[in-house]
């Protein structure tokens, strides 16, 4: 909710002209979401500062329709940082109050706005979202000698440790124009999060504001990611538009990513695979979610019939979106259909299909929940065939940025070693009389197997 | 005049040729609803009543029309010609497919009369040799109407006989709703004299013999009456005996009867027709060969006449040798009978050569009770309101009957082993108890596992009927919006009898600088006629739900289960080994301050919080309350001394410094609200329970007790165990007396000045109805500081203050009371001992109204 640019050069004073503030009173200005006031708290022979503080509306940044606050901190709560920080808000309200010096016009200082002067800016409570020294990495380049001073979440508990909003104090010598560009680019980029959804003319502010120091900028492919909140079709564009050879490196990495193809697509042909070998012709995907398996059973011309399931009804209707399922034929969505529905609850609508698969679905049911899954997948929907896939914890110590005995994702409720997973299913197996055999998907290593293993169940 | 006889319930299908009167007929005899013309629906589907063209889209449309109808059990006419096979055919079938018996009432008027009505129309005449022809059909076909599958046929051969002639509604032979018992109904017996003759002895019967001292007769003195689930035979020492003493019974109304399939193929095999003599049929003909003929023609017609099923007690008690699903209930066709003499089998046999069984009972969702048989089983259980009462008598197991409508199973162990089982007697799958250890294997199609649920028991509309609020209905989206929730998170239905309900806060205050107050609670009820309530303080923590077992079987839990801790989403609270150490502590209390044999039970229910919140919150209080402490405290700390400075050299900082200082003490008050609710917890260590009220305990719920009573329980726990219980303060206040209301207030000034988040004011009486109406069991006044975690920092401001009093509480109140009556509902069901689909539909039903968009401050 603060920035302060204070200036100290031979006529201090001419920071008033720069920014096209008058030092000797406080101006307010009208934002949607509440108000911007400048004000200078300094104001001498040797320095001159001026502060931009924003006093925004809570209620109103709740209720107001094209304010997006990030469920992640607000949980639609009035109580969020937004009112404090220094964010996205920051930067459409210095777009506003500086909107001029901004553009580096000053018809009374024209020689001062186009050089470097000695500027020091510090600005209050900044989110930071990623590594320690990310606002060094993104203005040192620039010509800052940057000072990060983390807030602690409460002094009152020091174990806790600190929070994501940083105090920042740059020093540099800059043009004015830049370092208020620069700025209002990288707070929504150190934030990772911007307060309205990100449209088409999002690569047009980028480019203007990034003139001149962001296409030779190091992090450029980092900046635009974020500043453009991770759109793909965007960043390329934005990446295209500035003409460097940095696109290269982003061609060697998805080069790389040909030669060892992801675990996803692994597994997803493993899936296809049993699936294949059984003879399926109609498939229940539990468990679908955005529907990434569905997408390959559809345009696999031996699956006649195909049914996607999830718990949540919100993920079908992104799955639907995904698929384009409102576009097709009526026949073709007759060929898939998507219902909501739960592991753990019986669905007559699930029987009499050739065969069923649960991949990476099982983990993320609480294992008490887990007989329930068996009765209704094993005990009624009774298909001729079933694929499980589930991560193999033994891998998990082969990926270096896991920590011993933690999952692969927040979400897991369990990872089986390879005989966890054995022992149940083969219990399955001798309950429901089925038979089991088993497979690695992914990477064999000869001490801990595959990072996935998949479980195939044939009815006897 | 005649009588026309038809059952009740029936597919009645006028057959004549056009100007036979058929219309005129129907109109004098039965109901506007209840004839579906044909012309009327061709005009429907084509604007044209005559068009032939529409024939067959009227037909299909009358033919949907008609199967609505008898899916709702209507009687149903249909004034077609009907003169042609084929025609017939098709609405013979449509009776067989809802299970309702076709009947014909031929109009088989002399030709002139149906061509003189026809020459008098005015709206459409049919050429006279079509009016021939379809009187051709008819004579033709008429006589094979009895083949056609009409199960009554009456014909009117003159328009005297049409006018003439009335209708009478006979009830159909299984309906017996007017019948009430009580009843004592008694499984398979299968010739198992002697161990009959004891249960009748025990249920208080007194048996009457003949000269030669057979039992021919037993009597009641209260007027009961046994009702017999058939296989009276074969097998046993004595079928002769038996039937002997039944039919005697039945004869003098002291008993009714269903047949069984060993009943079925006893009267096949005395017609003399052709049987395979196995399952001791063999033993029975050969008794009854030693009884004069006379005794065994009675037999013969005894068991001839024995209905498939019957519908008793107004429809609340169906009783069938094989069970019956809702949809045959006082139905009949060929299916149904089937059905109630050999259930449902899949045609598939199991190891022993048995055929598989279809566990009908496990899908059975029907409100009325279904008593049956026909499948041996260890013990007679509850599965989804039906009880199979077949013990195995004959195979050394026990003769069952459960009284009705007390509910009660009354057993006599078997003398002997009379004939050896072919495989061993099987325990039940019950839809609430697990299969009891040692007897897991391979499961046999169909069967179903214990305590599975089925997704259409929750998903789409639903409506629950509840004891105090009435039908409460659950719309699609909300359940769809509840699913994920309950199937990811959730602790197992078995084990969350119960979800407590969301809570309305207090009408806003009247007073500027409070959003709630205590005056308008007691204002509220004041006006609600409840005159004392009670204030209880709202404790810093996390609602919780604690279920208390010491019969883990009880809830189809493993041995060594002690019951489950869940939260108001029904998410587990601890991990394995807390959740076993906080249990066994909570049994130690419980025991200690005697609770468990005063009580009489063996296992509790109880709402309560638990303490401290950031033991489940506190991810949330560091990652969204101190966060947002941090960087406002931080922020404006620097923005006030950057205005401090300002205000050295610049004259109108003064309005806006004022302001900005003002937001940093309200920073410092919301971080010292958030920072009551972290304490440190280690194990158990800093965790505490404070239970508020014992929501059902063994046979009772304890919601209309007064909340008196569960806090002095509560207070007698936290005595037994002060450091893990802790005591719920609470107050009593007269609503009318306004002295005692300012008493209220100041002990909630009080509180809330400590840093208590508030207090919530319940009717004293609890469950609490003014006139029909429920009344809000709860209402929660919060405290000013506590609110500013809730609405933020600055809602104090005026300006804040003023906009955050517009807030709309209807809706909030409004589902407050009925998530409230359906955990209510949850409860008792439970208690009831209802079937696990039926508390889990009420207790996912208050998941359903949450996922709703209410205001979540509120």
């Amino acid at each position: 909710m603060l920035i302060t640019i204070s200036y100290s050069g031979p006529e201090p004073g001419d920071l008033g002209y720069l920014l096209h503030k008058h030092p000797g009173r406080v101006q307010s200005y009208d934002l949607s979401v509440g108000r911007a006031h400048v004000f200078y708290p300094e104001f001498s022979d040797e320095r001159c500062t001026a502060a931009l503080m924003l006093e925004l509306d809570a209620l109103e940044l709740v209720s107001n329709r094209h304010i997006r606050l990030d469920a992640r901190k607000s949980l639609d709560h009035y109580v969020n940082d937004r009112p404090y920080v220094s964010s996205s808000i920051m930067s459409m309200a210095m777009g506003k109050v500086f909107r001029t010096a901004m553009t580096g016009r000053c018809d009374s200082r024209p020689d001062l706005a186009a050089s470097a002067i000695p500027l020091e800016i510090t600005l209050s409570a900044v989110p930071v979202h990623g590594e320690v020294g990310l606002p060094a990495r993104l203005f040192e380049p620039l010509g800052w000698k940057v000072t990060e001073h983390r807030l602690p979440l409460d002094p009152a508990f020091p174990e806790w440790g600190d929070s994501n909003y940083v105090n920042l104090t740059l020093a540099g010598c800059l043009r004015l124009r830049d370092a208020l560009r620069q700025i209002y680019v990288l707070l929504p980029v150190m934030d990772d999060s911007k307060h309205y959804w990100v449209a088409d003319d999002e690569v047009g502010k980028l480019l203007r504001a990034g003139e001149r120091w962001l296409s030779t900028h190091p992090a450029r492919g980092f900046i635009s990611n974020r500043y453009l909140a991770h759109r793909r079709s965007m960043t390329t564009q934005a990446n295209l538009l500035m003409e460097n050879d940095q696109d290269a490196t982003q061609d060697k990495a998805a080069e790389a990513d040909q030669t060892s193809r992801p675990l996803k697509v692994l597994r997803t042909e493993a899936v296809m695979g049993a699936l294949h070998e059984e003879r399926a012709r109609s498939v229940v995907d539990m468990g679908c979610g955005e529907g990434a398996l569905l997408k390959i059973l559809f345009a696999d011309p031996t699956i006649s019939t195909i049914v996607g399931t999830d718990v949540s009804a919100q993920m079908l209707d992104r799955a639907e979106e995904r698929l384009r399922l409102r576009e097709l034929s009526e026949r073709q969505q007759e060929r898939l259909q998507l219902l909501q529905s739960s592991a753990t609850y019986l669905d007559d609508r699930l029987r009499g299909y050739d065969a069923m698969v649960l991949m990476e679905v099982i983990e993320h049911i609480d294992l008490e929940r887990l007989p329930a899954l068996a009765a209704a997948v094993f005990g009624h929907a009774q298909p001729k065939t079933v694929v499980v896939t589930t991560p193999n914890a033994e891998y998990n110590q082969l990926y270096p940025g896991l920590a011993c005995g933690s999952f692969r994702h927040a979400d897991h409720r369990f990872e089986w070693s390879r005989s966890d997973f054995q022992q149940w299913t083969s219990e399955q197996a001798a309950q429901w009389n089925y038979t089991v055999e088993h497979r690695g998907v992914g990477e064999h290593d000869d001490k801990f197997g595959t990072p996935t293993q998949l479980a195939l169940f044939r009815r006897v | 005049m005649s009588e026309l006889a038809i059952p009740e319930l029936c597919l009645v299908v006028l057959v004549g040729a056009s100007g036979s009167g058929k219309s005129t007929f129907a109109a004098r005899n039965f109901g506007r609803f209840e004839t579906l013309s044909s012309d009327t629906f061709r005009g429907m589907v084509s604007n044209d009543e005559n068009s032939q063209e529409a024939s067959e889209a009227a037909f299909e449309a009358l033919n949907f029309v008609a199967g609505k109808r008898l899916e709702a059990g209507l009687l149903t006419v249909i004034d077609a010609t009907s003169v042609q096979t084929e025609a017939r055919r098709q609405l013979v079938s449509l009776a067989r497919a809802h299970d309702v018996l076709p009947v014909a009432i031929v109009l088989d008027v002399p030709l002139a009369v149906s061509l003189a009505h026809n020459a008098l129309r005015t709206d459409r005449s049919l050429e006279p040799r079509v009016i021939k022809r379809q009187q051709d059909q008819l004579r033709r076909s008429a006589r094979n109407l009895g083949r056609e599958g009409f199960r009554r046929i009456h014909t009117l051969g003159s328009m005297a006989e049409v006018d003439a002639a009335s209708i009478r509604r006979e009830p159909l032979l299984t309906d017996f709703r007017h019948d009430s018992g009580p009843f004592d109904v008694i499984g398979d017996v299968h010739g198992c004299l002697g161990e009959l003759r004891t249960l009748l002895g025990r249920l208080g019967y007194q048996l009457e013999h003949d000269s030669q001292g057979r039992a021919i007769d037993a009597v009641h003195p209260e007027g009961r009456k046994a009702v017999f689930l058939g296989d009276l035979v074969d097998r046993g020492p004595d079928s002769p005996g038996v039937l002997r003493l039944v039919m005697g019974m039945v004869a003098r109304g002291n008993a009714r009867a269903v047949p069984g399939n060993h009943e079925d193929k006893l009267v096949k095999a005395l017609d003399g027709r052709k049987v395979q003599v196995s399952h001791g049929l063999a033993q029975t003909l050969s008794q009854l060969a030693a009884e004069p003929p006379v005794f065994q023609d009675e037999v013969r017609e005894f068991c001839r006449g024995l209905v498939s099923h019957l519908v008793l007690d107004g429809g609340q008690l169906v009783v069938a040798h094989a069970g019956m699903v809702e949809a045959y209930q006082g139905r009949a066709s060929a299916r149904v009978r089937q059905f109630a003499l050999y259930g449902d089998t899949t045609g598939e046999t199991d190891e022993y050569g048995l055929p598989v069984r279809y566990a009908w009972a496990e899908d059975y969702r029907g409100p009325a009770t279904v008593l049956y048989g026909h499948t041996p089983t260890v013990d007679a259980v509850w599965v989804n309101g039906t009880m199979c009462l077949d013990t195995g008598c004959v195979f050394g197991g026990k003769l069952s009957a459960l009284r009705y409508p007390e509910r009660e199973v009354v057993e006599v162990a078997a003398e002997r082993m009379w004939f050896q089982p072919v495989k061993p007697l099987a325990p039940p799958l019950v839809g609430s108890h697990p299969r009891p250890s040692g007897t897991e294997g391979r499961v046999s199609a169909g069967d179903r596992v214990p305590g599975a649920l089925k997704i259409s028991d929750v998903l789409g509309k639903q409506l629950v009927s509840t004891r105090t609020h009435g039908r409460i209905g659950i719309r699609g989206e909300q359940a769809a919006g509840a699913l994920e929730v309950m199937s990811r998170w959730a602790t197992d239905p078995r084990w969350m009898p119960y979800l407590p309900p969301t809570m309305s806060p207090v009408d806003t205050s009247s007073l500027a600088d409070h959003l709630e107050h205590p005056a308008e609670a007691f204002e509220h009820y004041r006006r609600d006629g409840v005159a004392t309530v009670i204030c209880e303080e709202k404790h810093m923590g996390s609602r919780a739900v604690v279920l208390l077992t010491r019969n883990p079987s009880r809830f189809g839990a493993p041995r060594g289960w002690r019951g489950t801790a869940y939260t108001r989403t029904g998410r587990p609270f601890f991990d394995e080994t807390l959740r076993v150490s906080f249990l066994d502590r909570l049994d130690a209390a419980t025991e200690s301050a005697g609770l468990w044999k005063e009580l009489g039970t063996d296992w509790l229910l109880l709402d309560a919080e638990l303490l401290p919140w950031s033991f489940k919150a506190g991810a949330m209080i560091r990652e969204q309350y101190a966060a947002v402490g941090a960087s406002a405290t931080g922020a404006l700390a620097d923005a006030t001394r950057a205005l401090e400075m300002a205000a050295g050299h610049s004259a109108d900082t003064g309005e806006l410094l004022q302001r900005t200082r003002e937001r940093l003490q309200n920073a410092a008050a919301y971080v010292a609200a958030y920072q009551n609710y972290s304490a440190p917890s280690d194990g158990l260590d800093g965790i505490q329970l404070a239970p508020f009220q014992l929501l059902a305990s063994e046979g009772t719920s304890h919601s209309g007790r007064p909340h008196g009573w569960h806090l002095e329980l509560a207070d007698r726990l936290a005595d037994a165990d002060p450091v893990l219980i802790r005591r719920t303060r609470s107050l009593v206040v007269d609503t009318g007396d306004l002295e005692s209301c300012a008493g209220g207030t100041a002990w909630w000034e009080a509180l809330t000045a400590a840093g208590g988040e508030g207090m919530v004011v319940k009717p004293q009486a609890n469950l609490a109805v003014t006139g029909k109406r429920l009344v809000q069991p709860g209402i929660k006044v919060r405290g000013r500081e506590y609110l500013r975690i809730i609405y933020g920092p600055d809602y104090t401001l005026p300006r804040n203050m003023a906009r955050l009093k517009e807030r709309s509480l209807a809706h909030k109140c409004s589902m407050a009371l009925r998530e409230y009556a359906l955990g209510i509902e949850a409860v008792e069901r439970m208690v009831a001992g209802e079937p696990l689909w039926k508390v889990h539909q009420a207790v996912f039903g208050v998941l359903a109204m949450e996922s709703e968009a209410v205001d979540p401050r509120l």
